[in-house]
């Protein structure tokens, strides 16, 4: 069987399951499988195996073949990744260390800051200095570097981040610094700052360098391994690998910067969503995922996302700014909260109820697992709340135990609450899908955002049972949970362009910009991106978008501005400003036109061109579908029970039209109907629910 | 029953709420800010009040300093501006150091939200200004008129408009007029924020007044405070520190009395206020007294009028910790920042392996600038004008069953500034910012490590550098239970000169400023320290081997 462009395969490694998804000209075809930490190609080639087996194909017929996967984020937060040196400018050898010198919890004289990836004597001072303007201030002495090399060699060290100050502004010293030790560490992984984050601010910079050299070796060797088992069984075709920045990327660079591969699961989530916002002409999309530990939130307009170039891996304390390792890549931007349904309900001493950050997890996981878990979690919650049927939990693989959700929550906020019955569950709720929502309100705000505008897609398996409460909470008047909710991630993988961003600081005052230098930097930006588009895309349509972060002179938050895609003339500067006022008038209501502005950073991103999706037809009106059954389930506007009916997803046919309240079942997950909502099936078959005042 | 039930529940969400719109408000404030030391380094706060004054919730993002000082500001408004006086579209603006948060630096800014033309709540915001003209950021002002423009409680904004006569003398009055104007209007604009947030809230939860919020939470905070206060011995305990002060040494006496459900600090005995700017206004005393205090008692609970009612201090007029008008106050932290581990001494006593060891406490503010003005070298005429500001953190002390952080702030809420983004700015280069190896007090748990920093011009002209808020040089971060003092700080020029005063010093063209912050001091006996500890210290270069075995009898 020949390879067919129009097959294609996307597997997403997540921490507990390995998601396939099989697209082909008849359809769309997904299985999970378990994850295997110790060799995660193996799950994947089972994964393969078991939707090719379903669609009656040959390996060799597959046409493409994109991955996405944690194992990078994993290796973080375990500390699992390879054993790592910082080679650094002589003096500032603790930088990576010292951190923000701040402490992110102020009241807990306890807390620690996150242990850096390279301990101390790991980290080789070398004499050189490079200045602000980038002039040579001070030689690399390159006798330092052999002090250096012999330090590494005797450690037993795989991997090298070289990371010198300003390196971003003159990369020569770290290029040759490379080049030496490369000559004399044969077979050890070295990386540079001025490659992996040419930007400004030398603890996030040398932070990046030293994440994306801790997982290196072991990425490029999982990397490696995968293609070489595909190969065997036959699968030839062009593998991809999604990014953080909601691109993809060929295998070979991956390995070169796998740490670009970090929170590649939610970026395809937020495609999803994209691609849905674009096909049902949504003009503003709010994407909600939520999981067993975590909920994410991400705003779209026009089906885009915004992009942001800072994350943190790896907090210490979930939702705490800073307790995590600061990486600068291109990130897809969102908020994550520490919400999901493992994640644990307790009294805190105001005799107030707390849920999360920490989570149960699968083990012992909720106390209605009957595993062995005592605190009540999110999910015992919906059960107590005749949200989630017991027995129908995953499909029916999972029997929860209704009893001990409710004794745990009894025991452990009821008790201290003087709350009985449904109330201690209820108040759970309550209070997870406010934290839900004020972090939404607060993301929005930091964008200039109005929140009531978007319409939710809401996916992953906790999502449909409290999206129709947290539109409530937030004035959304639409939520659609698309069909295939439970492997959104990797279907998203399947919308995403071959894609790649290139960005350096260079502070320059707007008022008296060196056009010529200007374009010569934007060249380099956009020929180092067109490399790497090009290894992928082959002759397919390419696209262009050159972005300045602009801000006033002495503030610290710049906003990102598009450049047009031809050399920049002086007449193209008062309408930067122009409309770099517009957009700061509408995120801060104010603007200040006698204060100098600047650019600070520069960037490219050179993207595969999209085929616009179809616009979905109008699904035909088919009447009502007859529920399975009744149960009560809390409705949180009204404060009590209510029966309601009960449907299978199965039976909804476009066109259908339900009336809140109802709960809608499927194996992977429910979706919770409100009073104040109706559902319909649109044509794709998503659930639509709208708010009746809004019909 | 149900009702009363969904009320709780609802209260819950309410105050849940009420904390998100406070934390809206510092973002927006954060985001729009120009001060380095705001926006870096997160010197701010946001709160809102009842319209009795009393703090209901404020936002995490900020500075210990800015939000027990905010909590007592809204209430001095009050006075001058009765809320029956107060109309919509009003914003209120003021920077008096005692009826404020301390120093003529930070701007409060008060707006009142509106259901209608019905008052129901108050939000507040502070931000630390680039500069309020005066003799700038330093502690040789004698009095707070040589200190810079004081704007006592006016209307900042009316329905009609904002009032430009007192944006335009402060503007006037500031070397970095555009950025303090654009300061004061990212409070006003953050300040809009939060009322929009809140009135929002109040519609979606059909509200007409917070008064019975306000009252669950202040009740609930109070609660669980009082709960926490119970866990401490009654009693008195008393405590005396050494800092080095500006031309004197000071002594900071002090008596804690528990009991009654209350903790009050009283601070009688204490030096008198110095005639130079190291006073801590009595805002500002009560601010990192109760922080220490809160920070070991009652951590988890949130600030608010409730949580703060049962913590009392009492200080003398005319002493450094209640300086009275026209005392000097710009270095206020340098005495202010010491006073949590007053309140660690005193609760060590009651409740022993509760605290840490004290720390260096007090952050170094690294106030540079060219030396245009200051001296007759022809080379400074052609030189790099330039002011800026970067801040040096010394060892936090160790802590019961650990290490101290080291070069971490505490109890300030701010962080460092990168170096490239200082360097960015002027014409400096730190040629050293490094770990101080056996600056840690040793101790069963060691303290947390200073370090060194060493900052020249590139170009071949001197710059000035305050030592203003240099301390901790004579007198070291104590040890507690057997574990010993951190190591002293130092500044001095690299050509050896000590810069032996917290005056305005010049670093000579070609020669470098050598800063060495404290370390934190330690906790219990050295000599218990677990081996593999030492060994991984000295390791890692933390611990020289000589340290390792004066200090903690280590033999190989």
């Amino acid at each position: 069987m020949a390879e067919d462009a129009r097959i294609r395969l996307a597997v997403d490694i997540g921490g507990t399951f390995t998601d396939v998804v099989l697209e082909t000209l008849s359809g769309r075809l997904t299985t999970k499988v378990l994850t295997t930490p110790a060799a995660p190609e193996e799950g994947v080639i089972e994964g393969i195996g078991v939707v090719l087996k379903l669609a009656g194909l040959e390996p060799s017929a597959v046409g493409l073949f994109i991955h996405g996967t944690t194992l990078a984020t994993n290796a973080l937060i375990e500390r699992k990744g390879a054993k790592t040196a910082l080679v650094t400018t002589a003096g500032l050898r603790d930088i990576l260390e010292m951190g923000y010198e701040k402490r992110f919890e102020q009241y807990d004289f306890y807390m620690d800051k996150p242990e850096p990836l390279v301990p101390r004597p790991l980290r080789f001072p070398v004499r050189e200095r490079i200045s602000a303007k980038g002039a040579v201030l001070e030689p690399l002495h390159e006798d330092d570097l052999m002090t250096a090399a012999e330090g590494i060699r005797t450690s037993g060290t795989q991997a090298v981040a070289i990371g010198f100050i300003h390196a971003y502004a003159h990369a020569e010293h770290e290029r040759r610094a490379r080049d030496i030790l490369a000559g004399l560490l044969p077979g050890v992984t070295i990386c540079i700052s001025s490659e992996v984050c040419p930007e400004i601010r030398e603890y996030e910079r040398f932070s990046t360098t030293c994440a994306n050299a801790y997982v290196r070796p072991m990425m490029a060797g999982y990397l490696n391994r995968l293609r070489a088992r595909l190969d065997t069984i036959g699968l030839r075709a062009p593998l991809f690998l999604m990014m953080s920045g909601g691109g993809l990327t060929t295998l070979d660079h991956a390995t070169r910067f796998p740490i670009r591969l970090v929170e590649s699961g939610p970026a395809g989530g937020v495609i999803l969503a994209g691609q849905i916002a674009r096909e049902c002409d949504l003009p503003a999309t709010l994407a909600f995922d939520m999981g067993g530990t975590t909920a994410k939130i991400c705003l779209l307009d026009e089906g885009e996302p915004e992009r942001a170039r800072r994350f943190e891996v790896a907090r210490m304390y979930r939702d705490l700014k800073g307790s995590g390792l600061p990486v600068r890549i291109p990130v897809v931007e969102m908020v994550e909260i520490g919400a999901g349904g493992g994640s644990i309900a307790r009294v805190d001493a105001m005799k107030r109820i707390t849920v999360g950050p920490d989570s149960a997890g699968a083990d012992p996981g909720p106390a209605c697992y009957g595993r062995g878990g005592k605190a009540p979690t999110v999910t015992d919650a919906n059960v107590a709340l005749g949200r989630i049927d017991p027995a129908r939990f995953a499909g029916g693989r999972i029997a929860l135990d209704k009893g001990k959700a409710g004794a745990a929550l009894g025991a452990d906020i009821g008790s201290k609450l003087g709350l009985s019955d449904h109330w201690p569950a209820a108040g759970v709720s309550e209070i997870v899908e406010e934290n839900m929502a004020n972090a939404a309100r607060v993301h929005a705000i930091e964008r200039g955002k109005v929140i009531d505008r978007y319409t939710m897609v809401a996916f992953g398996g906790g999502a449909p049972l409290h999206a129709g409460r947290l539109a409530e909470k937030l004035g959304i008047d639409r939520v659609l949970i698309p069909v295939g909710a439970g492997v959104g991630s990797a279907i998203g993988f399947l919308r995403a362009p071959i894609a790649y961003e290139v960005v350096r600081s260079w502070r320059v005052p707007l008022a008296q910009s060196d056009l010529g230098e200007a374009n010569r930097v934007i060249t380099s930006l956009r020929n180092e991106a067109h490399a790497v588009v090009a290894a992928g895309a082959g002759k397919a349509a390419l696209t262009e978008t050159r972005l300045v972060d602009v801000r006033y002179v002495g503030q610290g938050h710049e906003l990102p501005m598009s450049l047009p895609n031809r050399p920049l003339a002086a007449s193209d500067l008062p309408d930067l400003r122009k409309r770099f006022e517009d957009r700061y008038r509408q995120i801060y209501g104010l603007h200040l036109p006698d204060m100098a502005v600047e650019i600070v950073t520069w960037s490219v991103t050179v993207s595969t061109v999209l085929e616009p999706p179809a616009k979905l037809a109008a699904a035909k009106r088919t009447g009502s579908a007859a529920p399975i059954g009744r149960r009560l389930v809390y409705e949180p506007a009204k404060g009590e029970l209510v029966e309601m009916p009960i449907y299978a997803r199965a039976d909804l046919k476009p066109g259908v039209r339900i009336d809140g309240p109802a709960v809608i079942v499927e194996d992977e997950t429910t979706t919770i109907v409100p009073a104040s909502f109706g559902a319909t099936v649109n044509a794709r078959g998503d659930i639509v629910m709208e708010a009746r005042h809004a019909r | 029953m149900p009702d009363n039930s969904l009320k709780a529940i609802r209260m819950q969400v309410m105050w849940n709420r009420l904390i998100a719109v406070v934390e809206e408000q510092a973002q927006a404030l954060l985001r729009t800010a120009f001060g380095h030391v705001a926006r870096e380094a997160g010197d701010l706060s946001a709160g809102v009040y009842d319209l009795d004054g009393r703090m209901l919730a404020q936002a995490v993002t900020g500075t210990p300093g800015h939000v027990n000082t905010m909590a007592a500001a809204v209430g001095h408004f009050m006075r001058h501006f009765p809320v029956a006086t107060m109309k919509p579209g009003d914003v209120f603006v003021t920077n008096d150091p005692w009826l404020g948060t301390g120093h003529l630096f930070d701007f409060v800014v008060v707006t009142p939200a509106f259901v209608g033309d019905t008052p129901v709540a108050l939000l507040a915001s502070t931000c630390h200004m680039v500069d309020v003209g005066g003799i700038g950021f330093s502690a040789d002002a004698r009095s707070v008129f040589e200190e810079g423009t004081l704007i006592p409680h006016l209307r900042l904004r009316s329905k009609a408009g904002l009032n430009e006569d007192v944006l335009a003398i402060v503007t006037a009055n500031s070397r970095n007029p555009v950025e303090v104007r654009g300061d004061i209007l990212s409070l006003v604009s953050c300040n809009d924020v939060g009322v929009d947030r809140l009135i929002g809230m109040m519609t979606e939860f059909d509200l007409a007044s917070i008064g019975e919020l306000a009252v669950y939470i202040i009740d609930h905070s109070r609660a669980a405070t009082h709960e926490a206060i119970a866990r401490v011995p009654e009693g008195r305990y008393r405590v005396e520190m050494n800092l080095d002060g500006y031309d004197a040494p000071i002594l900071l006496k002090a008596e804690m009395r528990v009991g009654g459900g209350e903790i009050t600090v009283d601070y009688a005995g204490s030096s008198p206020a110095s005639i130079f700017g190291i006073n801590s206004p009595k805002c500002y005393t009560d601010a990192y007294t109760v922080f220490g205090l809160k920070c070991a008692i009652a951590p988890a609970v949130p600030n608010n009028a409730g949580s703060l009612e049962p913590f009392k201090v009492l200080a003398e007029a005319g002493s450094i910790v209640d300086p009275t008008r026209p005392s000097p106050v710009t270095a206020r932290h340098v005495v202010g920042q010491m006073l949590p581990d007053i309140a660690f001494g005193c609760l060590a006593q009651a409740m022993p392996d509760s605290v840490p060891a004290e720390s260096a406490g007090s952050i170094w503010v690294l106030a540079m600038g060219s030396a245009h003005g200051r001296t007759g070298d022809a080379k400074v005429a052609n030189a790099a004008r330039f002011n800026v500001m970067n801040v040096g953190l010394g060892g936090v002390g160790a802590r019961p069953g650990k290490d101290g952080l080291s070069t971490t702030a505490f109890p300030s809420g701010v962080g460092t500034i990168p170096i490239e983004i200082t360097e960015d700015q002027s014409p400096l280069v730190f040629w050293r910012k490094e770990y101080l190896p056996d600056s840690g007090g040793p101790g069963a748990h060691r303290g947390g490590l200073g370090q060194v920093i060493e900052i020249a011009n590139s170009e071949e002209a001197p710059f000035t550098i305050s030592a203003a808020t240099f301390d901790r040089i004579r007198f070291p971060p104590r040890g507690r239970d057997g574990g010993r003092e951190g190591r002293k700080g130092s500044a001095k020029l690299g050509s050896g000169q000590d810069l032996a005063t917290k005056a305005t010093h010049m670093v000579p063209a070609g020669d470098k400023l050598v800063v060495e912050l404290p370390g934190g001091g330690g906790l219990g006996d050295p000599k218990k320290r677990a081996r593999a500890k030492i060994e991984a210290d000295i390791a890692s270069g933390l611990v020289t081997p000589e340290a390792a075995r004066r200090d903690y009898g280590f033999s190989d």
